[in-house]
């Protein structure tokens, strides 16, 4: 019997899918699904789909039951009767998905472009894995199954196989062996910068809204690349590499001279990136309130002639704050609308809603 | 899978058994699946060829997830067909299988001998190929989204039959115009007096006045009518597909009727046979725990619910014992005392002989009618429960045989479902369309029945109303295809 079902099950998900993309703006911005990973399955609550009918309603109808108990006993809230429904109020239904499917249904819903890495062509991999079968190999490797398989065949086409006493012997002939497949994948690597302004303006909130759209395009990325190194950057006044953890949770306060933290991505990138071999992604998280305009020029020449020409995109987002002034956001405008490359893309991200347009805005050109 | 030689050897075995115990069947074909494609039988309702529609993917994935946590486990599965066809479960232990083939045999009577299923189709196996065959050639004429929708909104109606329809002759919905004719009544009178008691004139004028009445009063259908799917048949502007399509769909739900109309008797009917069978004849003693620890869980009981299994092998063995007793008929019901009643015992030996006919002729409103007795309700401790606004949760309300009846007669009135007529087709002169809910104190639930009214529309394309009540205040819902309207009556 073949499957007749599978059709209709993924018809099914289709429609889940359907009602999910729907809500994404919600799960986008739940901070519990960060540190999920790509197999991790996440449980989102939907609306039952059902085909409506004309039924009874639950509250009147009740039931007949059996059992013990005096009158006025509760039997929960999930009785059932033979024909009656079961709870009342709102149904909803889990369905597990993916954090893969997750998403893949984001970038769907954004459009995003697959994003063609440059990189080498010839670097690539190689992997030996046994996925093939073979009819000469040695016996340690010999395939017990399909052996089996093949013997049983045999005897039930010579019509030597007795049900009533099925007895398989395996002749040389019929044994089969497990045999290597090379695999070559081509690779591509590439490097993300975080760069966050931690200076005293930028709040609890605007780290929220970093966090979570960090964590969304570091997913998005790493679908793209099999290899994605991630580095650390925050800043005031000064600028320092830090590991993950501190680059969420720190909250330091201070001035805010953004070049430094420009700077030391540059010296990153000289130091271990080669342009060559690398995707070079630097992010930079703002409230956009630097310290004095000559700093902002320092900021686009470090940008103009060392960052740019060796990253694929350069993106600025810049959260909203009540302190701010958000001037840093229309000077890059400023400096860079006439770039024909348009490798500097801007974002302003006013609250969490807006968390998934500016992914667009970042990853929308595929580059 | 077909059987291996040892199920086949069991599965003879019981036949026989079957057979002697008076068991009148189709023949049965066996087939052993995995867990996998058990599950997939299952959310097809059974049969491995259904159109294609999401639903069964849906409830693909509901059974494949209980059954994975393992929560829920299909044992058996048995087609009404001719040849039936019954699906056990690879993995079963031999004694679980045989369990599954005895309860099995007892189904297949049922369905062959039972009155209520003597309309259903016998090949429906073959029928229900067709039905996806066809569908599959709409959807690659137009379209997979447009079939679906269509689908969705005949399913969507496909309550609005009427189960009886096979058994009972209705008032035909399409009277021929000369039943119609009016004719007008004279006084009686003698020749000579009859101008001046029945003047010409007057009849003239009353034949016209008559005729004018009736033609208001057409009414399109004449009669209420219950099989509003047949109706939108005949009449609703369909394309052939759709058409198709809606006879397909009515088609499956007389064939599914029965089982609804039934549950609790053909429930109660197989187990009774499994349990005769196993324990007097087929089990092996080394089975004997495993197979009281199956027959137990089959049987079992939870306060929120009521178990067909259950209710109906305990009535079917009340029943065995009353007629062998002899308890039943005016003397004995007009019996005073209890200890007398309780010892009645007249050694009648009738009741195998009852229970058969009672197979044979009843279905779960008659069999509740007749045979549920306070003494039942009793020693299986029933009661009512209801929902409590204020707790917000169920709560048992009662234990009075009369309620107890009551309320398990509604639950299986029309299959549970609310009864609905459509009794005018030009409601207000505008081809609209007009159901109505025989209310009887249980309201309709809203959203699902707005929902269902915009399906309605969909078969119908001209605005659609339903006569409720909500609330204690009657009620007309319409859809117009855009907006809803209510109209307090």
């Amino acid at each position: 019997m073949t499957s007749k079902v599978e059709q209709d099950v993924a018809r099914f998900k289709d429609i889940i899918r359907g009602k999910v993309k729907k809500e994404l703006q919600k799960f986008i911005t739940n901070t519990e699904l960060i540190g999920k990973k790509g197999k991790d399955l996440i449980t989102i609550p939907i609306k039952q789909i059902d085909i409506p009918r004309f039924v009874y309603s639950d509250e009147q109808m009740g039931g007949v039951g059996q059992g013990d108990g005096e009158k006025g006993d509760s039997i929960g809230k999930g009785g059932s009767g033979s024909g009656a429904g079961d709870m009342p109020g709102e149904h909803l239904l889990e369905v597990e998905i993916t954090f893969e499917e997750l998403a893949d249904l984001l970038a769907e819903e954004l459009e995003l472009p697959r994003i063609k890495p440059k990189g080498k062509e010839d670097l690539s991999s190689r992997r030996y894995k046994y996925t093939s079968i073979a009819l000469v190999g040695p016996e340690s490797l010999r395939h017990f199954k399909r052996t089996y398989k093949q013997a049983l065949r045999r005897q039930l086409l010579s019509g030597e196989y007795d049900p009533e006493n099925p007895i398989i012997v395996p002749y040389r002939e019929d044994r089969r062996y497990r045999m290597w497949e090379e695999e070559v994948t081509p690779e591509s690597k590439a490097v993300i910068i975080w760069m966050m302004d931690v200076s005293g303006s930028m709040g609890g909130e605007q780290k929220e809204i970093v966090r979570l759209e960090a964590f969304w395009i570091d997913m998005w990325l790493r679908k793209q690349y099999k290899k994605l190194e991630t580095r650390y950057i925050i800043h005031d006044a000064v600028a320092r590499e830090v590991d993950r953890e501190t680059f969420f949770h720190t909250r330091e306060s201070g001035g805010t001279i953004i070049s430094s933290a420009y700077k030391l991505c540059q010296k990153m990138i000289e130091e271990d990136y080669s342009p060559s071999v690398w995707n070079i992604y630097p992010f930079h998280f703002s409230d956009g309130d630097n310290w004095s305009g000559n700093d902002t020029d320092e900021c686009i020449k470090v940008l103009k002639e060392n960052i740019l020409p060796a990253c694929n995109i350069f993106c600025y987002g810049q959260v909203d704050s009540e302190y701010g002034s958000g001037q840093f956001i229309k000077d890059l405008q400023a400096a860079f609308s006439g770039d024909p490359e348009e490798k500097v893309i801007t974002s302003r991200i006013e609250n969490k809603d807006a968390i998934m347009r500016s992914i667009k805005d970042f990853l929308g050109k595929g580059k | 899978m077909n059987l291996t030689p040892d199920l086949l050897k069991i599965k003879n075995e019981i036949e026989g058994y079957a057979r002697e115990y008076g068991l009148d069947f189709f023949d049965v074909i066996f087939e052993v699946l995995d867990w996998k494609q058990m599950n997939e039988v299952a959310a097809l309702g059974g049969f491995p060829n259904r159109y294609p529609h999401w639903r069964f993917g849906m409830q693909y994935e509901e059974i494949a997830k209980s059954y994975a946590y393992g929560l829920s486990k299909i044992y058996e599965m048995v087609i009404n067909n001719d040849p039936c066809y019954a699906y056990l479960l690879y993995c079963n232990n031999i004694v679980d299988q045989k369990l599954v083939m005895a309860h099995v045999y007892a189904h297949c009577d049922f369905f062959k001998n039972n009155i209520f299923f003597a309309h259903t189709n016998r090949k429906m196996m073959d029928e229900m190929a067709n039905h996806r065959s066809r569908v599959i050639r709409y959807i690659n004429r137009y379209g997979y989204e447009k079939v679906e929708q269509f689908i969705d909104a005949c399913l969507s109606i496909d309550s609005l039959i009427d189960i009886h329809a096979p058994a009972i002759k209705r008032e035909s919905a399409f009277r021929t115009e000369e039943q119609q004719a009016p004719v007008v009544r004279k006084i009686r009178s003698k020749s000579y007096m009859d101008k001046y008691i029945n003047p010409p004139e007057f009849l003239v004028e009353q034949e016209a006045k008559m005729k004018e009445k009736m033609a208001a009063e057409k009414r399109f259908p004449p009669a209420p009518v219950r099989d509003v799917l047949h109706f939108l048949l005949v009449n609703a502007p369909l394309e052939s597909w759709e058409r198709d399509i809606l006879s397909m769909i009515r088609e499956e739900a007389y064939y599914f009727a029965p089982q609804a109309q039934t549950k609790i008797m053909n429930e109660g009917w197989a187990s009774y046979w499994h349990s005769k069978i196993m324990t007097e004849k087929a089990l092996h003693p080394s089975e004997l725990i495993d197979y009281a620890d199956h027959h137990s869980g089959t049987l079992a009981t939870s306060p929120g619910r009521l178990n067909p299994y259950k209710i109906g092998i305990e009535l079917f063995r009340d029943i065995e014992d009353r007629w062998n007793k002899g308890k039943f008929g005016k003397e004995y019901e007009e019996c005073d005392s209890i200890v007398e009643k309780k010892n009645w015992d007249k050694k009648l030996g009738l009741g195998r002989q009852k229970i058969f006919e009672v197979r044979k002729l009843y279905n779960d409103v008659m069999f509740i009618d007749e045979f549920l007795t306070p003494e039942f309700c009793q020693e299986h401790k029933l009661f009512v429960y209801s929902y409590n606004l204020t707790s917000e949760q169920y709560e048992i309300a009662d234990r009075a045989f009369k309620s107890i009846k009551e309320k398990l007669l509604f639950q299986l009135t029309n299959l549970g479902r609310p009864i609905i007529d459509l009794v005018d087709a030009n409601y207000g002169n505008r081809s609209e369309l007009l159901l109505k809910h025989q209310h009887e104190g249980v309201d309709l639930r809203i959203d699902y029945a707005k929902e269902t009214l915009k399906n309605l529309f969909r078969i119908w394309k001209r605005p659609v109303n339903i006569d409720t009540v909500v609330g204690g205040t009657p009620k007309i819902i319409g859809f117009d295809g855009e907006n809803f309207r209510e109209v307090t009556r």
